[in-house]
């Protein structure tokens, strides 16, 4: 019945919006995000006077925006999410289970897949209203600048299947624990584990150094910030999301028998 | 309307229901009485679904929950001990996302919602916030989701724990006025509320039923109805000595006594066998040796009180006491 899935996603929202989170992680997120955007255009402006200075040499040019102000600033809000998701996830099982609230919920006529849905769902629209601010800066280039808007759509497609991954494995980890501080730990944690688990690997080759790559959630993002849709790479998110949400699944039914 | 058949709920290795089995008939409202930690709540976690049961089988109208326990779920009104709501939520809004979750939609879920405010009396407090509450206004909330879906099955975890005496009065005569139609189950550990509520009691102890009747039969059934007291004037230790030698009499204990002129007069507690009446012999055995009889009373009805008192201090025994425990 998807009547109980949208009840337990309004009151979700609400439960963002209605109280000062949603505003303070706004908040928060867009003063970083704008922070970076400025250096990334002060960047950009002084290496365009540099190259203007030059133009009696190699004719006049425009630096590549893309390269200069998109590329890095889609990663550097890629890490601010990281930073910022499991905040926005930590309370969504945990919250209940430490109130008990949970009791209720389970004994209202609402299928775990629906409760968990409704929760990630809200979390989602959550981790999507950080960006939209980030638009402004989008509309801010294309005024001043030519911009390669098929780039800024698929980075922000990117940014968006990131933050999906991130919040799926957050609600999972909200399930393990009543207790926010830790949720949000474990969650912070796991998080910079798939990001760095590539590192080590180097220039190697070999089985095991190709599944580290294959599971580092970051390197795909570059991809995207590039302006390139690989399906391999959706479908890398979307399978992450699969599983965390299966995980969850699991976790909640198995309290049932556990007690 | 519930029947429970050989449940059993494991937490690793302690046990916290053992094979119990029970029936609740459409309409009854079911006290479960028990100290704490016997396995109230966790029966009442299975039988609503929020728990799966190690062993066992439930039935609810009809429907097993293993099988059906969305089903179930629909059929079933539930009130948590500690009545865990949302604080930062009003009481409309809180109520109205319950009755979406419950599946009501549209004008009907505002109906009903409205409905269950008038009926729990809280409609005066619909824009309060939840949080803002008192114990008693809490309670109500809770009570009126359990009602949102019309439940033929009411289960209520002790409603009245933590309540003032005026609050427990009110949610008590609202309890009954809810039941009508409805089966219901709550747990206490007040007996005078089960007696009041419940039209019959099941006394749970360390996982089992012990005992399964309607408080009145309970306490008949413990009361040994002939049992008596008798004043009389005589040596204390002859006219005990006689009393006990009474073909009738099964006990005699000397409940007090005193000296007054010289006289001895004590007080006996009579206990008689099943169904023999040993005053006809007594009053007969006091004029044959020249004793006074001064006083007979019928002794105090043992009330639900004492029984459960009885039940659960003493040892494990064999098997249930009443006859009603179904499938045992």
């Amino acid at each position: 019945m998807e009547n109980a899935f949208l009840a337990v996603l309004k009151r979700e929202l609400k439960s963002y919006f209605y109280s000062p989170v949603a505003y303070a992680l706004t908040g928060v997120f867009t003063a970083l995000t704008g922070y970076f955007f400025y250096s990334g255009m002060v960047f950009y402006g002084m290496a365009s006077f540099e190259m203007s200075r030059m133009a009696q040499f190699a004719g006049p040019q425009e630096l590549n925006v893309n390269e200069f102000i998109l590329r890095p600033l889609f990663g550097n809000m890629a890490v601010i999410l990281l930073l910022i998701s499991p905040l926005i996830t930590m309370r969504l099982f945990s919250e209940e289970k430490k109130s008990g609230s949970i009791e209720m919920l389970f004994t209202w006529p609402i299928r775990d897949i629906e409760l968990t849905l409704g929760k990630y769902f809200a979390a989602l629209l959550m981790l999507a209203s950080l960006l939209a601010p980030t638009l402004i800066y989008l509309g801010f280039i294309g005024y001043h600048a030519s911009i390669n808007w098929g780039v800024v759509f698929s980075g922000y497609l990117g940014l968006i299947l990131l933050g999906s991954a991130f919040i799926a494995l957050g609600v999972f980890v909200s399930t393990l624990t009543e207790n926010q501080i830790i949720s949000s730990a474990i969650s912070f944690g796991a998080l910079l584990m798939f990001w760095v688990i590539a590192w080590s690997v180097g220039e190697s080759t070999g089985p095991l150094a190709e599944t580290l790559k294959y599971i580092s959630i970051f390197e795909r993002l570059d991809t995207f910030a590039k302006g390139v849709v690989d399906t391999k790479d959706v479908v890398y998110y979307l399978s992450f999301i699969f599983v965390f949400i299966f995980l969850t699944l699991r976790s909640l039914e198995s309290k049932k028998w556990r007690g | 309307m519930i029947k429970v058949t050989n449940l059993t709920k494991k937490y690793g290795s302690f046990t916290a229901i053992d094979g119990i089995s029970f029936s609740v008939e459409r309409g009854e409202i079911c006290g479960f009485l028990g100290p704490n930690g016997a396995g109230k709540t966790t029966t009442m976690r299975i039988l609503t679904g929020f728990m799966s049961p190690t062993d066992g089988r439930v039935e609810v109208a009809g429907l097993d929950i293993a099988d059906n326990v969305i089903e179930v779920k629909r059929k079933v009104g539930y009130l948590p001990e500690s009545t865990p709501l949302y604080g930062e939520m009003r009481v409309y809004e809180y109520l109205d996302f319950v009755a979406e979750i419950k599946g009501l939609k549209g004008s009907a879920r505002k109906k009903k919602v409205d409905e269950v405010l008038e009926t729990t009396h809280i409609a005066d407090r619909r824009r309060s916030l939840i949080g803002s509450l008192s114990k008693g206004y809490r309670q109500r909330v809770g009570l009126a989701q359990a009602l949102l879906n019309d439940p033929e099955v009411l289960i209520l975890d002790e409603p009245t724990v933590g309540l003032d005496p005026k609050q427990i009065t009110e949610i008590r005569s609202l309890i009954k006025d809810l039941s009508g139609k409805r089966t219901v189950i709550l747990s206490s550990h007040i007996l005078p509320e089960v007696q009041m509520i419940c039209s019959r009691v099941l006394i749970i102890n360390n996982g089992r039923v012990i005992a399964a009747d309607t408080p009145e039969r309970l306490s008949s059934k413990f009361a040994h109805t002939g049992r008596f007291s008798v004043s009389i004037a005589g040596p204390i230790e002859a006219v005990a000595q006689e009393i006990a030698n009474l073909p009738e009499v099964a006990d005699v204990s000397v409940a007090s006594r005193e000296t007054t002129d010289g006289m001895e007069i004590a007080a006996y507690l009579v206990e008689p066998k099943q169904d023999a009446d040993p005053r006809k012999s007594l009053a007969r055995l006091t004029v044959e040796r020249d004793w006074t009889l001064m006083e007979l009373s019928p002794a105090r009805q043992m009330s639900l009180e004492d029984v459960y008192l009885k039940l659960v201090t003493e040892e494990p025994s064999a098997g249930p006491v009443a006859s009603q425990v179904e499938g045992a």
